[in-house]
This record gives C-alpha cells, structure tokens and sequence, in this order.
C-alpha cells in the first residue's frame, strides 16, 4: 500500500482527507464515484474492498476500464438493494447537492453503512454570499463551474444546513473537517459560524446508532 | 422463396457431418467410466467434448479462460470455422493482445452439449444403436453444458479457472459456472444475457422449433438416416431469431423500404425488399453450418434455464458467499436480453455482497452488439480483466493501443 503522507499534491485535497477517515481493509461504497479517482486511491492507499455506483455512462466505463467494481446505477433508486450494513463506510463525495432527494439518499447510506463520509461544496461560504448579495447573480466560480440553468446541482446547502439535515435522520457528526477556498483546514476551535462564512468545503464523518437507524 | 439452390455442395455437407463425431478441433472423450449426469435423469456415456485453446498455460494453472460460445456458435472463437471457412467468431475479443489476450491467458473454448460440431449431439452417433442420436438424446441444459465443460476444465488439469465469459447463452453459461462451481471461477464475464429465459424469449424460439418441425424433411427428428435434410424449416427458424438479434433502429437503417434489385414492387411474393432477401441469406447459410436438431437442443437448453429457480425463486440466494467478481454488460438496444435482465442480476449479486462491475453500453445494433467492433465493450473487458488478473496475482492483458 502507498502511504497516504506520500500521494502527489496533485490528488484532489478533499479526496484526500476522505483517504484519511477511511480505516484500512475496510468495505467501502462510493455513491457517485465518477471515474473511480477516490475508489482507487483508497485501493491503493488504504487496502480496502471498494466498490461504487455511479449514473454516468461515461463515468462508470472510466472506472470499470481501472479495474474497480463499479455499477452504473442511481443513487436515488438504487441503494434500496444493498443491505443494512454492508459496509464500513458509504461515501457521498460532492455529490449530495446533485441528489433529487437527499434526506432519503443520506438516509439510505446510514442504513447501508456503519459509518458515512459526506463531502460538500457550501453554499453559505462568503464568495457565494457576495455574488448573490452584490452582484445579484447565483454564483459561478472554479468550484461551482455551472450555470444555473444547466447544473446537475439542484439542492445546495450550507455547512449548517447539513449538520441539521444530519440531526434530522437521527446522524451523530463524529468529525467534520472544513476547508477554505485556499484548500487549507480551518482550525477546530472556530465557531460554526465562522466555518459556515469561510469554508468553501467540508468532510463530514457520520454515524448513526442502532435505535435511530430503526426509526 | 427459400426452394432457391442452396449453396450448400455435398462434399461440405459430408464435412459438416463428418465434425459431429470427428472436429477437426481437439477433443476430449470420455468413457463408460466418467459418464455425464443430465438434469433430465439419465446419465450419457461414452460422451465427448470438442475444444479448441489458444495461449499457454501458465506453471501454476492459474492464468486459464473459458470463453463460453452462443446458441449456434462454436468451439473455434479465434481460429478458422472448418465447415465455413470464415475467421472465429470472436477475434475482436480473443487474440495476441486482444482484452483476452492470448499472450497471456490459456483460453478454452468448447463446443456445448448438444451441439453438432464435434461435442456430444443429436447429430453425434448413438453409441448403442451405432446411428445417430436424433431426439433420443435427453434434453440437455444450460448446467448440463457447464458440467460438461467442468469435466474438461478438470482433464486439463485446470482446478480454477481464472475467467469464464460469454455473451447472449454463453453468458448464461458463465452466471451458470458461477452458480454451480462458485470456488473454481475467479470472475466471470457476463454480457448480453439473462439470469432466465422470459415468456418471449420461449415463445420465439417456438416459433423456431415449429419451422423445423413442420418441415417434411425433419422425418420426425430421423433425417440424417433418410439423406434428407429439413433445410427450408431450418432457414425460417433463424430468419425469425435473426430479426430478434437486430434491433428496429439498426433493421431501418441498414435497409429501410429499400427494393432487392428492382425498381419497383413486383406485385408478387419475390423477394422485393432488401430485409427479405438479407434474412432469406441468413436463413440459407446457417442451414449450410448447423444441425436441425442441435437447433432444437440448444434453443430448449435456453427457454428451461432458470437460476432463481433452483435457489426457492430468490435470484440472490444463487450467488450468496460468492467470492468470484463478475462482470455484467448490457446494451441500450438489445430487447432479446434487455438492460432491465442485466440490473437484476446486477442487484443480486450487490445483495449477496459479490464484487460486481456493470455497464450498459451505448449501442443501437440490438442483441448482437456483443458480438460487433464497439471499442467501448472491449475497452471494459480488458479493464476488468487487468484488475481480476492484478488481484489474482497473474500477468493481465496487454495495454489497449489506441489508434
């Protein structure tokens, strides 16, 4: 296995701080995984059982072409058939914000897996604030590069939007891990507030007691 | 109409008859003492099994690949059809550094049973009456084909075999290995197929059953004792399948209204439109390469086979505790096997915990896509197969070279 410390600065820093909440040899599912970047480095980096499912032709063939087991499926429909707790972790890496039904997608990881990992871009970081506020126009920027008439994003949240859609399924947030625009971390000991005006993007590790997931 | 000549001389016909009991293939045969047990009930002995290989087989017997034939296809996948004389029917797929590459992998690929060129048959000569079997061969099945298969993986000495992949019925045979042998396949290949026959699927295939039937020639299954030959029942047997190997858009395309060499319509019932006279070819020169009733052997093979069946109707329960990684591939246009077949073995196999990667490939050529250059289909084979032989710690395909 190839350390983590060692991987070229060139891997996607988010991706790369998912690598590092991943336990080794663990089971894991990436829900939207694209091309497979994150299955494979996790592969790679930390010897697990991966597997992905992932709705774009395109995507899915990259993936299979890489060796990986990957299903060209729908994360809104298909997750029904996985069972509970199949896995050690399900992974949702900057894809919640382009889900029809993200409550019931997040639901279904928490069912599926014993831990799960959520990367998003936030929507309540100060750029997007000043665009909306100053110049009156939904944001378009290097990380969110889509017009708003033709983005697969439909359902942007903020940083606090999710930590209370997380408590509404019954999630406990065991880590979350907030970056700038820069890419950097920001300290822990900043409020919520200030993550929610300067993260541009977070990693949340979640789980979910047995009585919740019963609810 | 089909009474046109068939093109067949009789020096192939004594040929094509004379592979079902003597391939120019290799061939295993076994003895009264390694009979083959029938889902049907008895068991047949002596029985043979006709094979072709390609690559070398590596010192630990790991780097071995069934390649499991469709319907009417045969045990030469990448080397040249003796009653035809046409190039195997895979080698897009299999060859020197092809996605199953033959500088790497020791490849099988074996007539099925109930075939007609060179594996035991209806066509094959009955060993008690010293005739050919015709109807008094049992039915076989899809497990019965893989049984046989198994027994000739095992007399080459083959404990696992790292791949066994086909398409359409080949790739029932594949689910079927990994069913019925779940510890001696490493992965398997599954594209363009089903886990079950559907009531369509049945219900073209009798129509097939019935053409040949109803042909005088058929003689009641005996017509190789009686010199004759139910050609023309033959032929609309497969003009009706080939249609269903084509989808509506590709048929349009290629041929549309278009006239055979006319005109004008000829107010008859010549063959006025291009489809007519292509599928009155196609009927024609499959009769020249294929047994009548090998054609009803293997389509009832195929119309009985049910996984889910077999495991109290729950298809997850056919794969439960499998450690084999599969590989599934669909196309858009193919309503033989449509896509929907594919996912809920796709959905089976993610219930029962199996690795499994799944595509359905863009492609509007129907059915027999799997068989045609779509770069896409042979792109996702040979990764699949570089990853399975990387965690099998063995030598994989050759690196794709793009044009």
């Amino acid at each position: 296995m190839t350390d983590l410390a060692d991987l070229a600065s060139d891997v996607r820093v988010d991706l790369r701080l998912i690598a590092g909440l991943i336990a080794p040899g663990s089971r894991v599912l990436d829900v939207g995984c694209g091309d497979g970047a994150l299955l494979e480095l996790l592969e790679r980096t930390r010897g697990v059982d991966a597997r992905g499912i992932e709705i774009s032709q395109e995507g899915v063939n990259a993936a299979v072409s890489r060796g990986l087991s990957v299903i060209q499926g729908d994360a809104d429909s298909d997750l029904k058939q996985y069972p509970d707790q199949s896995f050690d972790y399900v992974v949702l890496s900057h894809t919640i914000q382009a889900t029809r039904n993200a409550r019931h997608v997040l639901d279904e990881m928490l069912r599926i897996g014993r831990r799960v990992v959520v990367s998003l871009p936030n929507f309540g970081h100060l750029d997007v604030r000043f665009r909306l506020m100053f110049l009156g126009r939904m944001p378009v920027s290097k990380r969110l590069p889509y017009s708003w008439y033709d983005t697969p994003n439909i359902h942007f949240c903020t940083i606090r939007d999710f930590v209370e859609l997380a408590g509404d399924v019954g999630a406990r947030v065991e880590q979350a891990i907030v970056l700038d625009g820069a890419g950097k971390r920001l300290p822990f000991s900043l409020p919520w507030i200030v993550w929610n005006l300067l993260g541009a993007q977070a990693v949340f590790l979640l789980s979910r007691d047995g009585a919740a997931r019963r609810r | 109409m089909l009474d046109a000549p068939l093109t067949e001389t009789d020096a192939q016909e004594a040929l094509r008859r004379s592979e079902a009991d003597n391939p120019s293939s290799l061939v295993m045969r076994f003895g009264t003492d390694a009979p083959l047990t029938l889902d049907a009930g008895p068991a047949i002995a002596p029985w043979q099994i006709a094979y072709q290989t390609y690559g070398e087989l590596n010192a630990d017997r790991s780097n071995a690949i069934l390649i499991c034939h469709a319907l009417t296809g045969d045990q030469h996948v990448a080397s040249t059809n003796p009653v035809t004389g046409k190039p195997g029917w895979w080698t897009l797929m299999v060859g020197p550094g092809r996605p199953i590459d033959t500088d790497r992998f020791f490849v099988i690929c074996s007539n099925v049973l109930g075939g007609c060129l060179g594996t035991t048959g209806p066509a094959s000569t009955n060993p008690e009456t010293g005739r050919p079997y015709g109807l008094d061969l049992p039915v076989v099945t899809i497990a019965d084909m893989v049984r046989a298969q198994a027994m000739l993986v095992t007399a080459l000495g083959i404990d696992q075999l790292f791949a066994v992949v086909g398409g359409s019925m080949g790739g029932m045979q594949a689910l079927q290995w990994a069913a019925s042998y779940p510890t001696r396949v490493f992965s398997t290949v599954a594209i363009a197929t089903s886990y079950r026959h559907s009531s369509q699927n049945i219900a073209f295939h009798e129509v097939g059953r019935q053409a040949v039937m109803a042909d005088p020639d058929w003689c009641g299954g005996r017509y190789l004792e009686a010199g004759r030959n139910p050609k023309k029942g033959l032929a609309v047997a497969r003009m009706a399948a080939h249609i269903t190997y084509m989808s509506d858009r590709s048929l349009h395309q290629k041929f549309g209204r278009n006239l055979q060499d006319r005109e004008a319509v000829a107010f008859g019932f010549d063959a006025d439109f291009q489809i007519e006279s292509y599928l009155r070819h196609q009927g024609m020169s499959f009769v020249d390469r294929f047994d009548a009733n090998s054609y009803l052997y293997v389509t009832r093979a195929t119309d009985y086979f049910d996984l889910a069946a077999d495991h109290g109707g729950v298809l997850a329960n056919v794969f439960k505790g499998a450690t084999t990684r599969f590989c599934v591939l669909s196309f858009t246009s193919d309503w033989l096997y449509p896509t929907s077949e594919s996912r809920a073995v796709v959905h089976a196999l993610n219930a029962a915990g199996a690795p499994v990667s799944f595509v359905e490939i863009d492609s509007d050529r129907g059915h027999d896509s799997f068989l045609l250059d779509i770069p896409e289909q042979f792109r996702i084979v040979r990764g699949f197969l570089t990853g399975a032989a990387r965690a099998r710690g063995i030598a994989g395909p050759a690196a794709e070279v793009r044009p």
